[in-house]
């Protein structure tokens, strides 16, 4: 972007400075910090300058929004033509309660839903399963079958709002309801949009809910893929998910990173699977994290864009520009969510979500400033949905796309985050790819490791935590927590025991019979999937015939 | 007294119970408790009550250190109370950290939970504590 003669005029310049400005004024007032770093741990200089960006082609860089390498957004008018899809992840308790809660945020102006299930949902046991006392309801909505996705949707059209599902292991079962639903509300499939995030691989190295060994559970998200390309082309089949490696420790670059060395293991099986990379690849999408530090957030997301639209050109051949785009979710950095002083933690998430709209995301959920007490209440929750709605229609980071392009910081973060991504990959590449890395534990090893340079800095008080480490205060109890009580487990428990003795068993056990049959030949095992979810089979009983013919995975602990 | 600490080191069960997956602070307090000489066992994920306290009685642990961010407490820690009595083990201390809200905190304190350390406690503080009230012996 700058000819040599300037660049060499820049650093006489700049060297000047330093002698003639800098230097005296550094005696006199010290710096407050012999080095500076981000959150990651990344160093920041005192002054960015052309200099740091010396080789920086615009054209092959940057370009435009909507273009290759879609660096400033994958569409061409970002937020001009519309605002990102502003999706609170919400659930608890019974499928009537957290309807009523998605029914609230719709009238409260929200634009789409996001389902958290309850972690036995997530692990595929039934409510009343020995492994799931105490946890029905807890962190999420109990679905146990068909009859309870029935409540959760109520009143709720589903070919006028997108639905994203935070379902992984049992994706394919929740998928198979969903679907049946709509059919029964007369919604074609081509007309149901939403997301499951499907995401197996990350159950592996930092989320836990994993049911079955990697192999198995690569299958059945590819025949998730390779069935919605074929029926339901408005879902985003999966949501490559940075965001909980991120709440695991990982750095910014390392967040990136690993997820998309996570997307490249994904986009190999389906093309192992003989399926064309132009089919299945525009409706893949991701989800990452927003931290505090809102110029490195930004720095990421655009690095992780213009990555991901090289590999997928350049890697894998894709053809299609839509192949090459990095769309995402962000959710706002949990983990960085403090007990102490809890009102502060507006002031963070209004930040992070600042920093994911000048990053271009597709769409957003603001966590709720007492997310490290308990689970969000629902004035919380509101103050959390206001936060995007005022920087969507105050802040004016809306009008102008990726208005901090041309930052000669941001910039060379983008740059500099891009290099430690493809040092990853190559490093990856060499372990024998992703699953390999994964069961050597390196990509577990990494994550654990900045999170405990991190820990030591807060400790040292090298890193400042507001309330936390610094400007620490004397707080009465917090009062207004959200508590989910144990009766629900009983109600669910009940519920689901009265409904298999009330359904057609017949019916039921060939749908089992014939999801086993399935299974254990190369079928794609959805249409079977939702047969028996249809017959009111639960999901417990549809991941028990996998857990015979797939196994349970044994997860080794790297510590 | 000094001798007889340096020979049997402090053995601790860092334990996550049921199907919560969150694991962050579980792994970086058992590191930082091997760090500051204390014999650390992790259990990994998905554990039971009473898988907890069979480890802790195989590995005769001295103290049991309960993780959950899912909202279990108020089911798992006064279970693994009751599965120590059970066993004769009541002189093991348990200790917990995680999502757990002050009156819960408080409750299960009375149950006989040797202490509670919630999110932003400066690890420090754990080792501290742990080696001021583990039982001697």
């Amino acid at each position: 972007m700058f000819d040599k003669s300037k660049l060499d005029s820049i650093a006489q310049q700049k060297a000047e400075w330093e002698e003639k400005v800098l230097n005296p004024a550094l005696k006199k007032f010290p710096e407050r910090k012999k080095v500076f770093t981000t959150i990651s741990g990344t160093s920041v200089e005192r002054v960015y300058t052309p200099l740091d960006v010396a080789d920086f082609d615009y054209e092959k860089n940057l370009g435009f929004p909507g273009a290759y390498p879609f660096t400033r957004g994958v569409q061409p008018t970002m937020y001009r033509g519309r605002f990102w899809t502003m999706r609170q992840y919400a659930g608890f308790g019974s499928a009537k309660e957290t309807n009523t809660r998605f029914r609230y945020l719709l009238e409260q102006g929200q634009t789409g839903l996001s389902v958290a299930f309850d972690l036995p949902t997530q692990s595929g046991y039934d409510s009343d399963h020995p492994l799931a006392v105490g946890e029905v309801g807890k962190v999420g909505v109990a679905i146990d079958s068909i009859e309870d996705m029935k409540v959760l949707f109520d009143k709720i059209p589903l070919d006028k709002v997108t639905t994203s599902m935070t379902i992984n292991a049992p994706a394919t079962v929740l998928l198979a309801m969903y679907l049946a639903i709509a059919e029964e509300q007369g919604v074609p499939f081509d007309k149901v949009g939403g997301t499951v995030q499907n995401d197996i691989l990350k159950e592996y190295t930092v989320r836990g809910q994993y049911i079955f060994p990697p192999q198995p559970s690569m299958r059945l998200t590819v025949d998730l893929i390779e069935y919605c390309f074929k029926h339901v082309p408005r879902w985003n089949t999966i949501s490559i998910s940075g965001y909980h490696i991120r709440e695991a420790g990982a750095t910014a670059a390392q967040e990136m990173a690993f997820t998309i060395a996570d997307g490249i293991a994904y986009v190999q099986a389906c093309i192992d699977r003989g399926l064309d990379v132009d089919t299945f690849a525009p409706r893949l999408s991701f989800f990452f994290n927003a931290f505090t530090n809102v110029l490195e957030e930004v720095a990421k997301f655009r690095a992780g864009r213009r990555c991901w639209a090289r590999i997928m050109k350049e890697r894998f051949g894709a053809k299609n520009p839509r192949s090459m785009m990095m769309r995402y979710h962000v959710q706002t950095g949990g983990v960085t969510l403090t007990a102490q002083q809890p009102l502060n933690n507006i002031v963070r998430v209004a930040l992070q979500a600042f920093a994911a709209a000048l990053g271009g995301c597709q769409s957003l959920h603001t966590n709720s400033y007492d997310e490290a007490l308990c689970l969000p209440t629902e004035q919380a929750v509101t103050v959390a949905l206001r936060t995007q709605q005022i920087i969507a229609e105050e802040s004016g980071a809306t009008d102008t796309i990726d208005p901090l392009a041309g930052s000669y910081y941001v910039e060379a973060m983008t740059n500099k985050i891009e290099e430690e991504i493809e040092e990853y990959i190559r490093k990856i590449d060499e372990m024998g790819g992703t699953l390999a890395a994964i069961e050597e534990g390196f990509i577990q090893k990494e994550i654990q490791e900045s999170a405990y340079r991190f820990q030591k800095e807060i400790e040292s008080g090298e890193r400042a935590y507001v309330g936390v480490n610094k400007y620490v205060m004397d707080e009465p109890p917090p009062t207004n927590l959200l508590k989910v009580d144990m009766e629900v487990g009983r109600r669910e428990a009940e519920k689901v025991r009265r409904l298999r003795a009330e359904r057609d068993q017949k019916r039921v056990d060939e749908a089992l019979a014939r999801l086993r049959e399935v299974s254990q030949s190369d079928e794609n095992v959805m249409p079977a999937v939702i047969e028996a979810v249809k017959a009111k089979a639960t999901i417990g009983e549809i991941c028990d015939v996998w857990r015979e013919v797939f196994g349970e995975y044994k997860p080794e602990s790297f510590v | 007294m000094a001798q007889e600490q340096q020979e049997r080191k402090i053995k601790v069960v860092i334990a996550k119970p049921g199907l919560d997956g969150h694991d962050r602070g579980a792994k970086l307090l058992a590191r930082i408790l091997a760090e500051a000489g204390m014999e650390v066992v992790y259990t990994g994920l998905r554990q039971t009550p009473e898988m907890i306290v069979e480890t802790a009685l195989q590995e005769d642990a001295d103290v049991i250190g309960i993780s959950s961010l899912s909202g279990v407490h108020m089911y798992f820690f006064p279970r693994v109370l009751e599965l120590l009595k059970e066993k004769g083990m009541d002189d093991v201390m348990v200790i917990g950290g995680g999502i757990i809200p002050q009156d819960d905190a408080e409750e299960l304190e009375k149950m006989g939970v040797a202490g509670i350390f919630g999110p932003g406690t400066p690890t420090y503080e754990i080792v501290d504590f742990i080696k001021k009230n583990v039982r001697r012996r």
